[in-house]
Order: C-alpha cells, then sequence, then structure tokens
C-alpha cells in the first residue's frame, strides 16, 4: 500500500497502527468493559504529534481508519506522549476498534495479523 | 456452590462485619501469577490487596459478586439444570463444534473441558492461538532453552525484554524477578543487572532500560537474524542492516559483545512478536539466537504471558492430547493444525456450526469475521462477567472467579504451578462444576458409560 503524502488533514496518508496493553485497558477489564474508562481507552487513537501537527488534526478530532481488507472504523484521536510514538505509526489500546481492523486470514498460523497493521487515516469533516 | 469434588479448594468462612485476612493470596490477573498478595475482606468485598500491582488492584477490588442469573437460556434466566441440558444438547447436535477459551480457568476446569472436546469429537482451542500461539509453534520447530523466574531473579545479569511492555502488561516483573531482585549471584540487584529493551515504539517500559533498541515495525526477524548472524562471526553490510532494521551495526555488535559476556541472559519476548507479520518466524528466529547464544555462555528465553492461566491451558491441553492448541478431534484421534483448527479460523472461515466459550470474550476480540460467524451459531458462554460474548450466548452461565471465589491451580509463566486461595464463597457455580455437569449430560446423550 503505498504512502501518500498529503499536506491536507482530510486527504487520506497510510500508517502502522500498533495496538496494545495499556495500564488503563487492563484495569479496566476488571472494573468494567462497559464503564467508561475502559471504552474511552480502547476508543481513543493515539497519534505522534509531529503527525498530528502535519495533518493540522487537534486532540479530541474523530478520524476514519479503513484497514488491509477494507474494514473501515471511525475513531477520535489524541497526541501521542512524546517519543513514543516514531512519526508514521499509531496506536489503540486492545479492544473493539483493534479488532475490527484484523483480518480474518491467520494465514496458516490462527494469529490474524493483529500488530504492525497498515492503516489509511482520513480526517472526518462535518 | 461448590460439588465435592471442589470442596478442598473452597475459600474459609467469612464471619458477616468482621475482617477476614488471606495471606499470599494468588493474583491470576496476568501470567506474573504473584501468590505474595496479602487480601483484606469483609462482607464479600476485598477492601485491600496488598503488594498487588495497579492490574492486580483493580482485579481485586472491583471484584464484585455478579447478580446476573446463574444461568441465562436465549437471554432469559433459567435453573442450572435447564442450562446443563441445553448445553449438552448443542455440542452434541453440531457438526463442527468447538470449545474455546480456557486461560482464566483452572487446571482443573481445563482438564474437563478437554475430557468435553474429546466425547464430543470437537475441536478445542485456547487464548494461547491469538497470543503466543506462534511461539507455541517455533517451540515445535526449534526447541525452548528455558529456566524458571526464581533463576532470572537469583541469576539473571543480562535481561533484554524483545517486544513486550511489562511495566504495563505486567507490572511487578521487574520488581518481582526481573531486574531489581538482589538475587543469589547478584546481591546488589539491579546494579549487577543490564536491561535492554528492544521495540518499534518508545513504550512506558523503555524507561527501565539501560540500552533501548528502536527498530523499524516489521522487521524483527530481521533484526533477530543481525544479530545470530554477528553471533557466529559473519560480516555484515553495515549500509544494510541500518537500512532493513533502522538501527546502526555499531548497535547491534555492542549487544552482541554484552551478551557474549554476560553469565546468565535472558530474553523475555511479546506479542510484539507473535502478532506481527511473520509471527512464528519471528520467534523461530528469537529462540535460535537464544540457543546459539548457549556456544558462549547461558542464556534463555521466556514468553511473557498475559492471561492467569494461559499457560496452564498449554499444558493441560498438551498432557490430555500431545499438542498445546488448536486440537480436533473429529478422526477420533488429536490432530493439530495452526490455521485450520484455531478458533479465528474455524470461525472467520465459517466452518464451526457450534460452540462453548469459557472465560473468554471473542465477541469482542476476533476479527470482524470471526464474531458474524459466532453470532450466527448456538453457542455456551462461561464468564464471570457480563460481556459481548455473554450477550449473544444461547446459554451463558455466570460462574464464580478463580482465584477470588475458587480454588485450584494454575500455571505461572514460567510453567511452574501455583495453588490458588480463595477470598469467599460465590453464589455461582465454579466453571469446574458447570462443566463437569455438561460432561455427565453429554455423556449421557451420547451412551458412554
Amino acid at each position: 500500500m503505498p504512502i501518500l503524502h498529503n499536506k491536507k488533514a482530510n486527504m487520506p496518508e497510510t500508517f502502522i497502527l500498533i495496538p496494545g496493553r495499556t495500564s488503563d485497558q487492563g484495569c479496566g477489564i476488571s472494573e468494567g468493559k462497559y464503564l467508561e474508562k475502559y471504552q474511552r481507552e480502547i476508543n481513543t487513537l493515539q497519534v505522534p504529534p509531529g503527525d498530528m501537527a502535519r495533518l493540522g488534526l487537534v486532540d479530541g478530532d474523530r478520524v476514519r481508519l479503513t484497514g488491509e481488507e477494507g474494514q473501515v472504523v471511525e475513531v477520535n484521536i489524541t497526541p501521542a506522549r512524546k517519543e513514543e510514538l516514531p512519526e508514521g505509526m499509531l496506536f489503540i489500546a486492545y479492544g473493539d476498534i483493534s479488532s475490527r481492523l484484523m483480518g480474518g486470514d491467520t494465514h496458516g498460523s490462527g494469529m490474524p495479523t493483529s500488530k504492525g497493521m497498515d492503516v489509511v487515516l482520513e480526517k472526518i469533516t462535518a | 456452590m461448590t460439588s465435592a469434588s471442589t470442596q478442598c479448594y473452597a475459600p474459609t468462612a467469612n464471619v458477616p462485619g468482621e475482617l477476614k485476612i488471606v495471606q499470599d493470596a494468588t493474583c491470576t490477573f496476568c501470567g506474573c501469577v504473584c501468590d505474595d498478595i496479602d487480601l483484606t475482606v469483609k462482607d464479600n468485598h476485598i477492601i485491600e490487596a496488598k503488594r498487588a500491582c495497579v492490574l492486580g488492584k483493580a482485579w481485586f477490588l472491583n471484584h464484585h459478586t455478579d447478580d446476573r442469573p446463574s444461568c441465562l437460556i436465549d437471554g432469559k434466566p433459567a435453573t442450572l439444570e435447564a442450562g446443563y441440558d441445553r448445553a449438552a444438547q448443542i455440542l452434541t447436535t453440531g457438526k463442527y463444534p468447538i470449545i474455546y477459551g480456557l486461560s482464566d480457568s483452572p487446571c482443573e476446569a481445563q482438564r474437563v473441558a478437554v475430557s468435553i472436546a474429546d466425547w464430543i469429537k470437537g475441536t478445542i482451542d485456547t487464548t494461547t492461538s491469538v497470543c503466543h500461539g506462534p511461539s507455541g509453534m517455533a517451540f515445535q520447530g526449534v526447541g525452548e532453552v528455558t529456566c524458571s523466574l526464581g533463576e532470572v531473579a537469583n541469576r539473571g545479569d543480562m535481561i533484554i525484554f524483545w517486544g513486550s511492555n511489562p511495566a504495563e502488561s505486567h507490572p511487578r516483573h521487574f520488581t518481582k524477578y526481573s531486574l531489581m531482585p538482589k538475587g543469589m549471584f547478584l546481591p546488589n540487584g539491579r546494579k549487577d543487572r543490564t536491561c535492554v529493551i528492544v521495540d518499534v515504539r518508545r513504550t512506558k517500559s523503555a524507561k527501565a532500560a539501560d540500552i533501548f533498541i528502536q527498530i523499524k515495525p516489521r522487521k524483527d526477524f530481521e533484526a533477530l537474524w543481525t544479530l545470530r548472524a554477528l553471533a557466529k562471526g559473519i560480516e555484515l553490510d553495515p549500509e544494510l542492516v541500518e537500512r532493513e532494521t533502522g538501527v546502526a551495526l555499531s548497535v547491534f555488535q555492542d549487544l552482541m559483545a554484552k551478551m557474549k559476556a554476560c553469565k546468565f541472559g535472558v530474553i523475555f519476548f511479546g506479542m510484539g512478536l507473535t502478532m506481527t507479520r511473520g509471527k512464528h518466524c519471528n520467534s523461530e528466529a528469537l529462540l535460535a539466537l537464544t540457543r546459539d547464544m548457549n556456544a558462549f555462555t547461558r542464556f534463555t528465553a521466556k514468553p511473557n504471558r498475559g492471561h492467569g492461566n494461559v499457560t496452564g491451558a498449554d499444558n493441560v491441553v498438551a498432557w490430555r492430547t500431545g499438542y498445546p492448541f488448536g486440537v480436533n478431534h473429529s478422526r477420533g484421534y488429536a490432530r493439530f493444525n495452526p490455521g485450520e483448527y484455531t478458533t479465528s479460523d474455524t470461525l472467520a472461515n465459517g466452518e464451526a456450526d457450534s460452540g462453548m466459550t469459557i472465560a473468554c470474550d471473542p465477541m469482542a476480540n476476533f476479527s470482524q469475521p470471526a464474531r458474524e460467524h459466532l453470532a450466527s451459531i448456538p453457542y455456551i458462554a462461561l464468564d464471570t462477567k457480563e460481556t459481548p460474548t455473554t450477550r449473544a450466548a444461547a446459554v451463558a452461565f455466570t460462574v464464580a472467579t478463580y482465584g477470588i471465589n475458587t480454588g485450584g491451580t494454575v500455571y505461572r509463566m514460567d510453567d511452574v504451578p501455583i495453588p490458588l486461595r480463595p477470598a469467599f464463597e460465590s453464589p455461582h457455580p465454579s466453571d469446574f462444576d458447570v462443566l463437569t455437569n455438561i460432561e455427565e449430560r453429554v455423556k449421557k446423550i451420547l451412551g458412554i458409560t
């Protein structure tokens, strides 16, 4: 999937998505998956501050992610902590959104590719 | 509500209004299975969990006995007996029944689940298939040079974390096992150890590292084979190495020199390897590197395991069937084939026609094609809480929580069995009791005496 270099936030651009465990996501499993803390954590996409500035995105913006097999999800964004993510990489806590972006094929392993997935990001404009 | 066969694991009685202390209770939230937690219990609530980490505190302190019915059939309250009957009927009428989950159940319940899969000629799989299943495949190809976490605490002077973020996934890993302990051969604790973290992002764990190496995403295999080449003394093109891995050859050379010079090295690896492209090939590369290093010094590797008894699930399924996960019994004997008999595949490919999930939430964690198929077939769900999976189940059992309400045995991530010390009883049956009752009915339907 080619990387598209766009200056405008509402133009699609390809990123690599890394879903993973976070403290709040882990605690949320015990506290309740239907409670606000868990739902907020698994439904917030972390974006490198440099990419946000370049694309004109701000904390709380809503973006659309399209997965490698055409899966589409919408999610709110927040800046990643300083230096945690290199530019071109996104992070989201394990949960419903990250699972929806996994493909059904496990390539003979039993494990769907669940980290390092290509996703196309575009800002949702009102 | 405890059957005779599990009474030995029942918690001691509580006196209303009085505090009860449960010493050395076992936390089953993650694979560290810390068994030094002191619980303070009052009126069937845990009000303190001494020494527990942030995840353990959330596990213990948020445990409230769910006031849902113990059994729901098609979303409506039902008796347990009716639930057992319906469950057995579902499992015995399907042509491709699957049983999945088990990583948050004690070994005693896991053993019954394997028996049911055998009776019904079904497929049994555990959540290992979507965490370290690829590592399970790699173990069979390469072997495992391993050790206990006690050996790590007492001997490990070179600790490498690869694709793993224990600061958030296993918060006591550093302090209890791998970095901070003052061990028999490491009297100065952290000062006697070198910590290296290799990851594609600068995680919270990176702060604990003496050396942090940030490789390009999806380049773990290349980075590991670079180290294998250096271990063998093979000359490499610096430009090619940096272009492929994002890391200068000199950094790998320095790391290899330190690895060869240590006395007892350990590589803890996580799902950064198994969930990324390459999967079992990534794990194989890491295990092969570990094996190679034993030509120079003692080196071991351990997967950092997520769920409290996912390691027990591997052990129980392996000792019952010969294989650790993804096992099919349709021909009357056990066959193992990840990618075919693993649950992500049997669901996403539309093959399973009935099922039972135990202590897992595939309706939240699986791919969309897998979820859609699961929603279309009759299945039984056992869980301590309401989840997307229990909501869509034909029969949903609310079960007691292992380690808090019920006892038994779990395996720590280093394959060491640990007993559970429950705090108080639950009004709900244990998963062992539910599975035992379903097994009895399955055998009756199939005419097995």
